[in-house]
Protein backbone atom coordinates (compact mmCIF):
# COMPACT_ATOMS: atom_id res chain seq x y z
CA UNK A 1 0.00 0.00 0.00
CA UNK A 2 1.54 3.48 -0.70
CA UNK A 3 1.87 5.88 2.28
CA UNK A 4 -0.83 7.94 2.47
CA UNK A 5 -0.41 11.77 2.19
CA UNK A 6 -0.41 14.56 4.53
CA UNK A 7 -2.99 16.19 1.94
CA UNK A 8 -5.31 13.28 2.35
CA UNK A 9 -5.98 14.74 6.16
CA UNK A 10 -7.14 17.75 7.69
CA UNK A 11 -8.37 18.67 11.16
CA UNK A 12 -10.87 20.12 13.22
CA UNK A 13 -9.64 21.72 16.38
CA UNK A 14 -12.96 22.49 18.57
CA UNK A 15 -12.45 24.11 21.72
CA UNK A 16 -16.07 23.44 23.16
CA UNK A 17 -17.76 19.94 23.46
CA UNK A 18 -20.64 20.97 21.62
CA UNK A 19 -18.63 22.31 18.52
CA UNK A 20 -16.76 18.82 18.64
CA UNK A 21 -20.50 17.38 18.77
CA UNK A 22 -21.80 19.17 16.15
CA UNK A 23 -18.73 18.42 13.45
CA UNK A 24 -19.24 14.53 14.52
CA UNK A 25 -22.95 14.92 13.39
CA UNK A 26 -22.92 17.59 10.35
CA UNK A 27 -19.51 16.63 8.58
CA UNK A 28 -18.73 13.49 7.05
CA UNK A 29 -15.62 10.97 8.02
CA UNK A 30 -14.78 12.51 10.95
CA UNK A 31 -12.32 10.76 12.82
CA UNK A 32 -11.98 11.39 16.68
CA UNK A 33 -8.44 11.84 18.54
CA UNK A 34 -7.40 12.09 21.27
CA UNK A 35 -3.40 10.97 22.34
CA UNK A 36 -2.19 9.56 18.76
CA UNK A 37 -0.57 6.75 19.89
CA UNK A 38 -2.68 4.55 17.89
CA UNK A 39 -4.40 6.62 15.25
CA UNK A 40 -0.56 7.74 14.29
CA UNK A 41 0.93 4.62 14.20
CA UNK A 42 -2.05 3.74 11.66
CA UNK A 43 -1.42 7.04 9.69
CA UNK A 44 1.96 6.62 9.64
CA UNK A 45 2.52 3.33 8.37
CA UNK A 46 0.15 3.63 5.46
CA UNK A 47 -3.16 1.82 7.08
CA UNK A 48 -5.51 4.64 7.17
CA UNK A 49 -7.95 6.41 4.33
CA UNK A 50 -8.46 9.91 3.86
CA UNK A 51 -10.00 11.75 7.08
CA UNK A 52 -11.01 14.41 8.89
CA UNK A 53 -9.14 14.29 12.48
CA UNK A 54 -11.33 16.01 15.22
CA UNK A 55 -8.71 16.83 17.73
CA UNK A 56 -10.00 16.55 21.12
CA UNK A 57 -7.17 17.73 22.97
CA UNK A 58 -7.96 21.32 23.18
CA UNK A 59 -11.86 20.49 24.43
CA UNK A 60 -12.35 22.41 27.54
CA UNK A 61 -15.25 20.13 29.43
CA UNK A 62 -11.96 17.72 29.13
CA UNK A 63 -9.16 18.83 30.92
CA UNK A 64 -9.87 17.63 34.25
CA UNK A 65 -8.58 13.87 34.12
CA UNK A 66 -11.19 12.79 37.14
CA UNK A 67 -13.60 14.02 39.28
CA UNK A 68 -16.18 12.73 41.61
CA UNK A 69 -19.90 12.57 41.71
CA UNK A 70 -21.94 10.84 44.32
CA UNK A 71 -19.16 8.73 45.47
CA UNK A 72 -18.16 7.44 41.60
CA UNK A 73 -14.90 8.48 39.59
CA UNK A 74 -15.81 10.00 36.81
CA UNK A 75 -12.99 9.55 34.27
CA UNK A 76 -12.19 12.15 31.32
CA UNK A 77 -11.65 10.95 27.81
CA UNK A 78 -8.47 12.84 27.96
CA UNK A 79 -7.74 10.82 30.96
CA UNK A 80 -4.22 9.44 30.36
CA UNK A 81 -2.42 6.08 32.12
CA UNK A 82 0.06 8.89 33.39
CA UNK A 83 -2.74 10.71 35.05
CA UNK A 84 -3.92 8.07 36.46
CA UNK A 85 -0.55 6.63 37.82
CA UNK A 86 0.01 9.77 39.51
CA UNK A 87 -3.31 10.26 41.26
CA UNK A 88 -2.88 9.33 44.86
CA UNK A 89 -7.02 8.95 45.12
CA UNK A 90 -7.59 7.16 42.02
CA UNK A 91 -4.59 4.95 43.70
CA UNK A 92 -6.31 4.03 46.69
CA UNK A 93 -9.82 3.13 45.51
CA UNK A 94 -9.56 1.67 41.87
CA UNK A 95 -5.40 -0.16 42.82
CA UNK A 96 -6.09 -1.97 39.48
CA UNK A 97 -6.14 1.11 37.41
CA UNK A 98 -2.66 1.62 38.05
CA UNK A 99 -2.01 -1.92 37.83
CA UNK A 100 -2.61 -1.80 34.63
CA UNK A 101 -1.41 1.77 33.70
CA UNK A 102 1.98 0.97 34.42
CA UNK A 103 2.05 -2.04 31.68
CA UNK A 104 0.60 -0.24 28.95
CA UNK A 105 3.74 0.40 26.93
CA UNK A 106 6.32 2.81 28.68
CA UNK A 107 6.15 6.18 30.21
CA UNK A 108 6.13 8.11 26.94
CA UNK A 109 3.22 6.03 25.86
CA UNK A 110 1.17 6.28 28.87
CA UNK A 111 2.06 10.52 28.86
CA UNK A 112 0.17 10.63 26.16
CA UNK A 113 -2.23 7.22 25.60
CA UNK A 114 -6.09 7.70 27.09
CA UNK A 115 -8.67 5.04 28.29
CA UNK A 116 -11.14 6.24 26.04
CA UNK A 117 -9.11 5.73 22.97
CA UNK A 118 -7.94 1.93 24.53
CA UNK A 119 -11.60 1.42 24.96
CA UNK A 120 -12.92 2.77 21.46
CA UNK A 121 -9.71 1.26 19.65
CA UNK A 122 -11.10 -2.02 21.06
CA UNK A 123 -8.07 -4.46 20.49
CA UNK A 124 -8.93 -7.87 22.24
CA UNK A 125 -5.10 -7.22 23.15
CA UNK A 126 -6.14 -4.04 25.29
CA UNK A 127 -4.62 -3.55 28.98
CA UNK A 128 -6.80 -0.82 29.99
CA UNK A 129 -10.45 -2.27 29.32
CA UNK A 130 -10.07 -5.43 31.50
CA UNK A 131 -9.37 -3.44 34.54
CA UNK A 132 -12.30 -0.77 33.47
CA UNK A 133 -14.60 -3.66 33.41
CA UNK A 134 -13.72 -5.45 36.48
CA UNK A 135 -15.03 -2.20 38.29
CA UNK A 136 -17.99 -2.12 36.12
CA UNK A 137 -17.11 0.92 34.28
CA UNK A 138 -19.89 2.76 32.23
CA UNK A 139 -19.38 4.72 28.96
CA UNK A 140 -20.63 7.77 28.70
CA UNK A 141 -21.52 8.52 25.00
CA UNK A 142 -22.60 11.69 23.70
CA UNK A 143 -24.12 12.72 20.14
CA UNK A 144 -26.28 16.51 19.20
CA UNK A 145 -29.59 13.94 19.90
CA UNK A 146 -28.45 12.94 23.78
CA UNK A 147 -26.20 11.35 26.28
CA UNK A 148 -26.52 7.52 26.89
CA UNK A 149 -24.32 5.09 28.86
CA UNK A 150 -23.54 1.44 28.33
CA UNK A 151 -22.02 -0.53 30.62
CA UNK A 152 -18.42 -1.34 29.22
CA UNK A 153 -19.23 -5.27 29.63
CA UNK A 154 -21.39 -4.80 27.03
CA UNK A 155 -20.22 -2.49 24.32
CA UNK A 156 -18.16 -5.17 22.75
CA UNK A 157 -20.31 -7.38 19.86
CA UNK A 158 -17.46 -8.43 18.03
CA UNK A 159 -14.27 -7.86 16.30
CA UNK A 160 -13.45 -3.94 16.94
CA UNK A 161 -17.42 -3.63 16.43
CA UNK A 162 -18.70 -2.00 19.31
CA UNK A 163 -22.27 0.05 20.62
CA UNK A 164 -21.36 3.46 19.11
CA UNK A 165 -23.03 5.49 16.40
CA UNK A 166 -20.31 6.98 14.55
CA UNK A 167 -21.58 10.68 15.70
CA UNK A 168 -21.31 9.36 19.49
CA UNK A 169 -18.41 10.62 21.36
CA UNK A 170 -17.16 8.84 24.31
CA UNK A 171 -17.36 11.96 26.81
CA UNK A 172 -16.76 9.94 30.44
CA UNK A 173 -16.11 6.95 32.24
CA UNK A 174 -17.65 6.56 34.91
CA UNK A 175 -16.54 4.00 37.97
CA UNK A 176 -18.81 2.89 40.83
CA UNK A 177 -16.96 2.45 43.99
CA UNK A 178 -16.09 -1.43 44.12
CA UNK A 179 -17.32 -3.27 47.11
CA UNK A 180 -14.67 -3.08 49.89
CA UNK A 181 -12.64 -6.01 51.40
CA UNK A 182 -12.21 -7.73 47.73
CA UNK A 183 -9.32 -9.57 47.00
CA UNK A 184 -7.74 -8.05 43.69
CA UNK A 185 -5.87 -9.78 40.83
CA UNK A 186 -3.93 -8.49 38.20
CA UNK A 187 -1.78 -9.97 35.48
CA UNK A 188 -0.34 -9.23 32.16
CA UNK A 189 1.59 -12.52 30.18
CA UNK A 190 3.83 -10.77 27.44
CA UNK A 191 7.21 -11.73 26.01
CA UNK A 192 8.57 -8.83 27.92
CA UNK A 193 7.75 -6.78 31.37
CA UNK A 194 7.12 -3.71 29.21
CA UNK A 195 6.18 -2.67 25.73
CA UNK A 196 4.63 -5.28 24.33
CA UNK A 197 1.45 -6.51 23.26
CA UNK A 198 -0.21 -8.98 25.60
CA UNK A 199 -0.23 -12.89 24.96
CA UNK A 200 -3.25 -13.16 28.19
CA UNK A 201 -4.26 -11.42 30.43
CA UNK A 202 -6.28 -11.85 33.63
CA UNK A 203 -7.78 -9.71 36.21
CA UNK A 204 -10.56 -9.86 38.65
CA UNK A 205 -11.58 -9.70 42.39
CA UNK A 206 -13.29 -11.96 44.68
CA UNK A 207 -15.57 -10.86 47.65
CA UNK A 208 -15.30 -13.67 50.50
CA UNK A 209 -17.30 -14.04 53.55
CA UNK A 210 -15.38 -17.04 55.58
CA UNK A 211 -14.92 -19.40 52.83
CA UNK A 212 -17.69 -18.48 50.77
CA UNK A 213 -17.11 -16.16 47.53
CA UNK A 214 -19.82 -13.94 47.41
CA UNK A 215 -19.17 -11.94 44.58
CA UNK A 216 -16.55 -11.79 41.39
CA UNK A 217 -15.61 -10.32 38.72
CA UNK A 218 -13.20 -11.89 35.80
CA UNK A 219 -12.46 -10.58 32.57
CA UNK A 220 -9.42 -11.38 29.91
CA UNK A 221 -7.70 -10.27 27.26
CA UNK A 222 -6.52 -11.73 24.15
CA UNK A 223 -8.52 -14.78 24.42
CA UNK A 224 -11.35 -13.75 22.49
CA UNK A 225 -12.18 -11.36 19.77
CA UNK A 226 -13.04 -8.68 22.20
CA UNK A 227 -12.15 -8.27 26.20
CA UNK A 228 -14.27 -11.01 27.74
CA UNK A 229 -15.89 -10.64 30.68
CA UNK A 230 -16.09 -14.57 32.01
CA UNK A 231 -19.43 -14.65 33.08
CA UNK A 232 -20.28 -18.00 33.06
CA UNK A 233 -16.89 -18.47 35.48
CA UNK A 234 -18.31 -15.88 37.53
CA UNK A 235 -21.55 -17.81 38.21
CA UNK A 236 -20.16 -20.76 38.71
CA UNK A 237 -18.05 -19.21 41.29
CA UNK A 238 -20.38 -16.94 42.52
CA UNK A 239 -22.07 -18.46 46.05
CA UNK A 240 -19.68 -21.10 46.08
CA UNK A 241 -17.29 -22.39 49.04
CA UNK A 242 -13.82 -21.51 47.36
CA UNK A 243 -12.60 -24.94 47.04
CA UNK A 244 -10.69 -27.39 44.82
CA UNK A 245 -13.94 -28.70 43.03
CA UNK A 246 -15.18 -25.22 43.18
CA UNK A 247 -11.43 -24.24 41.28
CA UNK A 248 -12.16 -27.22 39.00
CA UNK A 249 -15.86 -26.31 37.75
CA UNK A 250 -14.41 -23.03 37.62
CA UNK A 251 -11.32 -24.02 34.93
CA UNK A 252 -14.15 -25.98 32.76
CA UNK A 253 -16.03 -23.15 32.87
CA UNK A 254 -13.52 -20.53 31.96
CA UNK A 255 -12.11 -23.23 28.81
CA UNK A 256 -15.66 -23.14 27.67
CA UNK A 257 -15.89 -19.54 27.09
CA UNK A 258 -12.99 -18.08 26.00
CA UNK A 259 -11.58 -18.64 22.33
CA UNK A 260 -8.27 -17.65 21.79
CA UNK A 261 -6.43 -17.54 18.13
CA UNK A 262 -2.98 -18.68 17.13
CA UNK A 263 -1.42 -15.81 15.55
CA UNK A 264 2.16 -13.90 15.24
CA UNK A 265 2.09 -13.75 19.08
CA UNK A 266 0.60 -16.92 20.41
CA UNK A 267 -0.94 -19.86 20.11
CA UNK A 268 -4.58 -20.72 20.84
CA UNK A 269 -3.26 -23.89 23.11
CA UNK A 270 -0.68 -21.71 25.28
CA UNK A 271 -3.40 -19.06 25.59
CA UNK A 272 -5.54 -21.85 26.60
CA UNK A 273 -3.04 -23.03 29.14
CA UNK A 274 -1.82 -20.11 30.76
CA UNK A 275 -5.69 -18.47 31.10
CA UNK A 276 -6.63 -21.62 32.91
CA UNK A 277 -3.03 -21.06 35.11
CA UNK A 278 -4.30 -17.79 35.99
CA UNK A 279 -7.36 -18.31 37.10
CA UNK A 280 -5.79 -20.76 39.52
CA UNK A 281 -3.17 -18.39 40.74
CA UNK A 282 -5.95 -16.00 41.41
CA UNK A 283 -8.31 -17.91 43.23
CA UNK A 284 -5.37 -19.98 45.30
CA UNK A 285 -4.16 -16.25 46.15
CA UNK A 286 -7.82 -15.21 46.88
CA UNK A 287 -8.47 -18.45 48.86
CA UNK A 288 -8.71 -18.84 53.12
CA UNK A 289 -5.74 -20.27 53.80
CA UNK A 290 -3.36 -17.24 51.71
CA UNK A 291 -4.64 -15.09 53.89
CA UNK B 1 -19.55 26.17 8.98
CA UNK B 2 -16.19 25.19 10.24
CA UNK B 3 -13.20 24.31 7.51
CA UNK B 4 -10.89 21.34 8.73
CA UNK B 5 -7.40 22.64 8.72
CA UNK B 6 -4.93 21.89 6.27
CA UNK B 7 -2.12 24.26 7.73
CA UNK B 8 -1.47 25.86 10.85
CA UNK B 9 0.74 28.18 12.35
CA UNK B 10 1.75 26.85 16.06
CA UNK B 11 4.04 28.66 18.50
CA UNK B 12 5.89 26.55 20.62
CA UNK B 13 9.11 26.84 22.90
CA UNK B 14 11.51 24.74 22.00
CA UNK B 15 15.24 24.89 24.51
CA UNK B 16 13.84 27.94 26.01
CA UNK B 17 13.49 29.62 22.42
CA UNK B 18 9.77 30.66 21.68
CA UNK B 19 9.28 29.77 17.58
CA UNK B 20 6.51 29.72 15.13
CA UNK B 21 6.25 27.38 12.41
CA UNK B 22 3.68 26.73 9.64
CA UNK B 23 2.63 23.25 8.79
CA UNK B 24 0.30 20.70 8.24
CA UNK B 25 -1.87 19.95 11.70
CA UNK B 26 -0.90 16.26 11.32
CA UNK B 27 2.91 16.94 10.59
CA UNK B 28 4.88 14.98 13.41
CA UNK B 29 6.52 17.10 16.10
CA UNK B 30 9.90 14.82 14.99
CA UNK B 31 9.53 16.75 11.62
CA UNK B 32 9.00 19.91 12.71
CA UNK B 33 12.06 19.79 15.07
CA UNK B 34 14.19 17.87 12.39
CA UNK B 35 12.90 19.62 9.05
CA UNK B 36 11.52 23.09 10.19
CA UNK B 37 13.32 23.90 12.72
CA UNK B 38 16.84 22.43 12.07
CA UNK B 39 17.33 20.15 15.47
CA UNK B 40 18.51 17.41 14.31
CA UNK B 41 19.59 15.86 17.96
CA UNK B 42 16.32 13.99 17.76
CA UNK B 43 16.48 10.78 15.94
CA UNK B 44 14.05 8.30 13.86
CA UNK B 45 14.21 4.63 14.39
CA UNK B 46 10.77 3.12 13.84
CA UNK B 47 8.71 5.73 13.60
CA UNK B 48 6.03 3.60 15.49
CA UNK B 49 6.81 4.29 18.98
CA UNK B 50 8.60 1.39 19.56
CA UNK B 51 11.93 2.32 19.65
CA UNK B 52 12.21 5.61 21.92
CA UNK B 53 14.98 7.67 19.66
CA UNK B 54 12.43 10.55 19.65
CA UNK B 55 11.58 10.77 23.02
CA UNK B 56 11.58 14.66 24.00
CA UNK B 57 10.03 16.19 26.68
CA UNK B 58 6.92 18.01 26.15
CA UNK B 59 5.79 20.47 28.91
CA UNK B 60 7.66 18.60 31.58
CA UNK B 61 7.03 14.74 30.24
CA UNK B 62 8.78 12.50 27.85
CA UNK B 63 6.69 11.74 24.87
CA UNK B 64 7.68 10.26 21.77
CA UNK B 65 8.09 13.32 18.75
CA UNK B 66 6.73 10.48 15.95
CA UNK B 67 3.45 10.20 17.61
CA UNK B 68 2.72 13.49 18.52
CA UNK B 69 0.94 15.80 16.07
CA UNK B 70 1.64 19.54 15.55
CA UNK B 71 -1.92 20.48 16.13
CA UNK B 72 -1.47 19.16 19.92
CA UNK B 73 2.08 21.32 20.32
CA UNK B 74 0.62 24.32 19.75
CA UNK B 75 1.91 26.55 22.92
CA UNK B 76 3.69 23.72 24.26
CA UNK B 77 7.24 23.80 26.03
CA UNK B 78 9.80 20.96 24.50
CA UNK B 79 12.95 20.10 25.22
CA UNK B 80 15.14 17.82 23.32
CA UNK B 81 18.55 16.35 23.46
CA UNK B 82 20.34 20.23 22.19
CA UNK B 83 18.69 21.86 25.42
CA UNK B 84 20.51 19.62 27.99
CA UNK B 85 24.25 20.91 27.99
CA UNK B 86 24.41 24.52 29.12
CA UNK B 87 27.79 25.78 29.12
CA UNK B 88 29.01 22.23 29.42
CA UNK B 89 28.04 19.09 28.83
CA UNK B 90 24.87 17.60 31.65
CA UNK B 91 26.58 15.23 34.11
CA UNK B 92 24.25 12.72 32.23
CA UNK B 93 26.13 13.66 28.91
CA UNK B 94 29.24 13.62 30.43
CA UNK B 95 28.83 10.15 32.73
CA UNK B 96 27.72 8.75 28.48
CA UNK B 97 30.85 9.50 27.55
CA UNK B 98 33.00 8.05 30.40
CA UNK B 99 31.44 5.15 30.71
CA UNK B 100 30.72 4.21 26.95
CA UNK B 101 26.97 4.79 27.29
CA UNK B 102 26.76 5.23 23.58
CA UNK B 103 28.44 3.51 20.49
CA UNK B 104 26.68 4.05 17.25
CA UNK B 105 24.47 6.93 18.94
CA UNK B 106 21.17 6.55 17.53
CA UNK B 107 19.55 5.61 20.30
CA UNK B 108 21.28 8.20 22.99
CA UNK B 109 19.12 11.57 22.06
CA UNK B 110 16.33 9.22 23.75
CA UNK B 111 18.40 7.83 25.98
CA UNK B 112 19.67 11.14 27.41
CA UNK B 113 15.80 12.26 27.53
CA UNK B 114 14.59 9.51 29.61
CA UNK B 115 17.65 9.92 31.98
CA UNK B 116 17.39 13.13 32.44
CA UNK B 117 13.59 13.02 33.30
CA UNK B 118 14.10 9.92 35.61
CA UNK B 119 16.61 11.66 37.47
CA UNK B 120 14.33 14.64 38.02
CA UNK B 121 11.54 12.53 38.83
CA UNK B 122 12.91 8.93 40.35
CA UNK B 123 9.14 8.79 41.66
CA UNK B 124 7.83 8.34 38.06
CA UNK B 125 9.33 4.37 37.31
CA UNK B 126 10.24 1.39 39.67
CA UNK B 127 13.85 1.13 39.07
CA UNK B 128 15.90 2.54 36.19
CA UNK B 129 15.36 -0.16 34.21
CA UNK B 130 11.38 0.60 33.93
CA UNK B 131 12.23 4.21 33.05
CA UNK B 132 14.29 3.33 30.16
CA UNK B 133 12.43 0.61 29.04
CA UNK B 134 11.08 2.52 26.24
CA UNK B 135 14.75 3.03 24.65
CA UNK B 136 15.98 0.14 22.25
CA UNK B 137 19.39 0.15 22.13
CA UNK B 138 21.13 -2.17 19.40
CA UNK B 139 24.71 -2.03 20.31
CA UNK B 140 25.62 -1.28 23.97
CA UNK B 141 24.05 -4.29 25.57
CA UNK B 142 22.27 -1.48 28.13
CA UNK B 143 25.13 -2.52 30.77
CA UNK B 144 27.27 0.86 29.89
CA UNK B 145 23.75 3.07 29.54
CA UNK B 146 22.82 1.82 33.16
CA UNK B 147 26.20 2.59 34.62
CA UNK B 148 26.40 5.64 32.62
CA UNK B 149 23.22 6.70 34.48
CA UNK B 150 23.72 5.42 37.75
CA UNK B 151 27.76 7.50 37.43
CA UNK B 152 25.05 10.28 36.50
CA UNK B 153 23.13 10.09 39.71
CA UNK B 154 25.64 9.72 41.88
CA UNK B 155 27.23 13.16 40.96
CA UNK B 156 23.77 14.93 40.99
CA UNK B 157 23.22 13.69 44.36
CA UNK B 158 20.22 11.21 43.13
CA UNK B 159 19.22 8.44 44.91
CA UNK B 160 17.49 5.50 42.67
CA UNK B 161 17.28 1.94 43.96
CA UNK B 162 19.47 -0.96 42.97
CA UNK B 163 17.42 -2.91 40.50
C1 LIG C 1 4.65 1.67 21.26
C2 LIG C 1 3.23 1.43 21.68
C3 LIG C 1 3.00 0.59 22.75
C4 LIG C 1 1.68 0.35 23.16
N1 LIG C 1 1.48 -0.51 24.20
C5 LIG C 1 0.22 -0.79 24.59
C6 LIG C 1 -0.01 -1.71 25.65
O1 LIG C 1 0.93 -2.23 26.26
N2 LIG C 1 -1.30 -1.98 25.99
C7 LIG C 1 -2.36 -1.39 25.34
O2 LIG C 1 -3.49 -1.67 25.69
N3 LIG C 1 -2.16 -0.53 24.33
C8 LIG C 1 -0.91 -0.21 23.94
N4 LIG C 1 -0.70 0.65 22.89
C9 LIG C 1 -1.87 1.20 22.18
C10 LIG C 1 -2.36 2.59 22.65
O3 LIG C 1 -1.33 3.28 23.33
C11 LIG C 1 -3.57 2.50 23.56
O4 LIG C 1 -4.61 1.79 22.94
C12 LIG C 1 -4.08 3.88 23.99
O5 LIG C 1 -4.94 3.74 25.08
C13 LIG C 1 -4.79 4.63 22.87
O6 LIG C 1 -5.20 5.89 23.36
P1 LIG C 1 -4.98 7.22 22.51
O7 LIG C 1 -5.56 8.34 23.29
O8 LIG C 1 -3.58 7.38 22.12
O9 LIG C 1 -5.88 6.88 21.25
P2 LIG C 1 -6.00 7.47 19.72
O10 LIG C 1 -4.90 6.92 18.94
O11 LIG C 1 -6.08 8.97 19.82
O12 LIG C 1 -7.37 6.89 19.37
C14 LIG C 1 -7.63 5.50 19.33
C15 LIG C 1 -9.02 5.23 18.79
O13 LIG C 1 -10.01 5.71 19.68
C16 LIG C 1 -10.84 6.68 19.04
N5 LIG C 1 -11.15 7.65 20.10
C17 LIG C 1 -10.27 8.21 20.97
N6 LIG C 1 -10.93 8.98 21.87
C18 LIG C 1 -12.25 8.90 21.57
C19 LIG C 1 -13.44 9.45 22.15
N7 LIG C 1 -13.42 10.25 23.23
N8 LIG C 1 -14.64 9.15 21.58
C20 LIG C 1 -14.70 8.33 20.49
N9 LIG C 1 -13.62 7.77 19.91
C21 LIG C 1 -12.40 8.05 20.44
C22 LIG C 1 -10.05 7.19 17.88
O14 LIG C 1 -10.87 7.68 16.85
C23 LIG C 1 -9.31 5.92 17.47
O15 LIG C 1 -10.14 5.10 16.72
C24 LIG C 1 0.60 0.95 22.47
C25 LIG C 1 0.85 1.82 21.40
C26 LIG C 1 2.16 2.05 20.99
C27 LIG C 1 2.42 2.97 19.84
S1 LIG D 1 11.05 6.88 16.12
FE1 LIG D 1 9.63 7.41 17.62
S2 LIG D 1 9.64 5.68 18.88
FE2 LIG D 1 10.90 5.06 17.25
S1 LIG E 1 24.35 3.10 20.74
FE1 LIG E 1 23.68 2.27 18.86
S2 LIG E 1 21.57 1.90 19.26
FE2 LIG E 1 22.32 2.47 21.19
Amino acid sequence: MPEASLLDFSVFNPRRLDEALSLLAEEENVVPLAGGTDLMVTLETGNLSPCRFLNLMGIAEFQEPFSWCDGKLRMSPLCSYRDTRIDKDVATRYPLLVRAAREVGVLAIQSRGTWAGNIVNASPAADGVPVLMVYDAEVELRSTSGTRTVPLCDFYRGYKEMDRASDELVTGIILPPPPEDRIEYFRKVAPRRLQAITKVLLTGYLLRSDDRIEDCRIVLGSVAPFTLRARETESILRGSVLDSETIKAARAALQGEISPIDDIRSTAMYRRNVAERLLDEFLLSASPESH
Amino acid sequence: MTEPLDRMTLTLTVNGRTIKVAVHPMARLLDILREEIGLTGTKEGCGEGECGACTVLMNGVPVLACLTPACQVDGAEVVTVEGLAKETLHPIQQAFLEEGGAQCGICTPGMLISAFYYLEHPECAENLREALAGNQCRCTGYTKIFSSVRKAAERLGKTIPEV
